[in-house]
């Protein structure tokens, strides 16, 4: 998977998800006010990483993710190796 | 002083019919919510006669996290709450202002519990069963979930008392409003269907296996039952002081009489004729009535052989040359199980507002107990004022209600 494939996989099922507008799921846009997530969301959010990627958060990976970007970052490099 | 209790709403979402006009029509056609489930067949059900309920179509009425919590039971009750609110005339301001409590009949929750023990054994990470299923699993999923999405305030916890489940949540929240401890009690019972909810109770052979004509399975007192037909849905009932109904101008749709309990003492599964007695008898202590002013009595024969068996003694030791009409709604429902001792509720009262006594459906020959008891196969087209609704469970636990016309 290319990197562009996994970023616009996690924004899709995000969205569909978290019933959020796919506009405003942009890489700078602030993930859990966007998404509207509360600490029990969090946990559906490593299931659908789970589901997808075959990738497994723990609640540390969490620490320093703010923007969607971040959040790319931190799937890319479980799945591929690096950024 | 006691208060006196009465009813101002009522919703019904059931499997023969998702709102109180469907239902109506139903009980005043004599119309069978009972059908067949392949999928139990495949399963290892003896089985596959069931009621058949469809699945509410929830996402424009509430948002992801509230849905996720749901179990299917929690979304049946939640449109049988919505409804009975409505024609309670009761707003979201009201809700807010006042602490309106909830008290719901519920004793399972199957699915998601076994869907979230098949995850952890594939995943072996609990993480993995996702936010929801905890609060779908609990017995008290629907109290905890409707008391959250209706910000209600007031008492808010479940009764679990396996068939008497939706009887004494209603029972107990005519005691809490009696006791001058609540003014307004949402009340009701919810009753799961899935292919898992009663696989075990179909492998104690207590299920009708009639399934070449699904209408005919479940037929109470007569003489050719086979068992019961396992059904569910949701019914919910507003119970509010008088006081506060008339404060309001609420509609005030009944007055509960009394409440009756027992517990046999007994067998786990085998009911017998002196609990339910017993219990009957409180419920007419209670309400002060004479067996005279009973019109109607909504039986909780369910179409096993020993249970409508003993109940029939009991109805018959109580009621002796008084005769009322006798009847079983669960000719019609299959049994409601945790549900059906509101939803049984809702339906009398639909009869009693409509004038009517739905049929006995498939009850062509008593046998020797329901021979005593005045059980009409067809509609009668009488009115009554005041009706008592019996509703029994395993571990012999039993529960009466009586509700009267208000005047």
């Amino acid at each position: 998977m290319t990197n562009d494939e996994i970023i616009e996989k996690i924004a899709t099922v995000l969205a569909e998800e978290f019933e959020a507008d796919p506009a405003a799921i942009t890489p700078d846009a602030p993930l859990m006010e966007t998404l509207e997530l509360d600490s029990l969301d969090l946990v559906d959010v490593v299931v659908l990483i789970n589901q997808n990627f075959g990738v497994t958060l723990k609640g540390p990976d969490f620490v320093g993710i703010k923007t969607f970007q971040d959040f790319y970052d931190l799937i890319i490099e479980r799945v591929n190796g690096s950024k | 002083m006691a208060n006196r209790v009465v009813i101002t709403g009522m919703g019904i979402y059931s499997c023969i019919g998702q709102n109180l006009d469907q239902v109506r029509n139903s009980l005043h056609e004599g119309v069978s919510g009972i059908g067949l489930d392949p999928a139990r067949k495949e399963l290892g059900y003896r089985s596959a006669l069931t009621g058949i309920v469809p699945r509410p179509e929830l996402k424009k009425k509430l948002d992801r996290r509230k849905r996720v919590c749901l179990p299917v039971q929690g979304e049946y009750a939640y449109m049988a709450t919505c409804e009975a609110l409505e024609n309670a005339g009761i707003d979201a301001d009201f809700l807010a202002a006042r602490e309106v409590g909830i008290l719901y009949g519920n004793d399972s929750s199957a699915e998601p519990v076994i869907h979230g023990v098949d995850i952890i054994r594939e995943k072996h990470d609990t993480a993995m069963v996702g936010s929801g299923n905890i609060f779908q699993s609990m017995n008290s999923t629907v109290t905890m979930n409707l008391s959250v999405i209706f910000n209600l305030r007031g008492v808010n916890f479940t009764v679990s008392g396996a068939c008497a489940s939706g009887s004494h949540a209603v029972g107990m929240a005519y005691l809490l409003i009696k006791q001058g401890l609540q003014d307004c009690v949402i009340c009701g019972g919810a009753q799961e269907i899935n292919l898992y909810g009663v696989g075990s109770f179909d492998g104690l052979g207590a299920f009708s296996i009639r399934e070449d004509d699904p209408a005919a399975a479940s037929r109470p007192f007569d003489r050719h039952r086979d068992g019961l037909v396992p059904s569910g849905g949701a019914a919910t009932l507003v119970v509010e002081s008088l006081e506060s109904a008339t404060r309001r101008g609420a509609p005030i749709l009944g007055e509960i009489l009394g409440y009756g309990f027992s517990s046999n003492g007994d067998h786990i599964s085998v009911p017998n004729v002196d609990g339910p007695t017993r219990s009957i008898r409180m419920a007419l202590r209670e309400a002060g009535v004479g067996i005279d002013q009973i019109g109607y009595v909504n039986a909780h024969a369910t179409s096993t052989p020993i249970g409508d068996y003993n109940e029939a003694m009991a109805i018959a030791d109580v009621f002796g040359s008084c005769r009322p009409y006798v009847t079983s709604t669960k000719s019609m429902t299959g049994h409601e199980m945790w549900m059906a001792g509101a939803s049984e509720v809702v339906y009398s009262m639909l009869m009693m507002q409509g004038g009517f006594i739905a049929p006995n459906l498939n009850f062509e020959e008593g046998d020797e107990a329901s021979s005593r008891l005045n059980i009409p196969n067809r509609r009668m087209d009488v009115g009554f004022d005041a009706f008592l609704s019996n509703s029994f469970g395993f571990g012999g636990t039993n529960s009466t209600l009586i509700v009267r016309k208000f005047n």
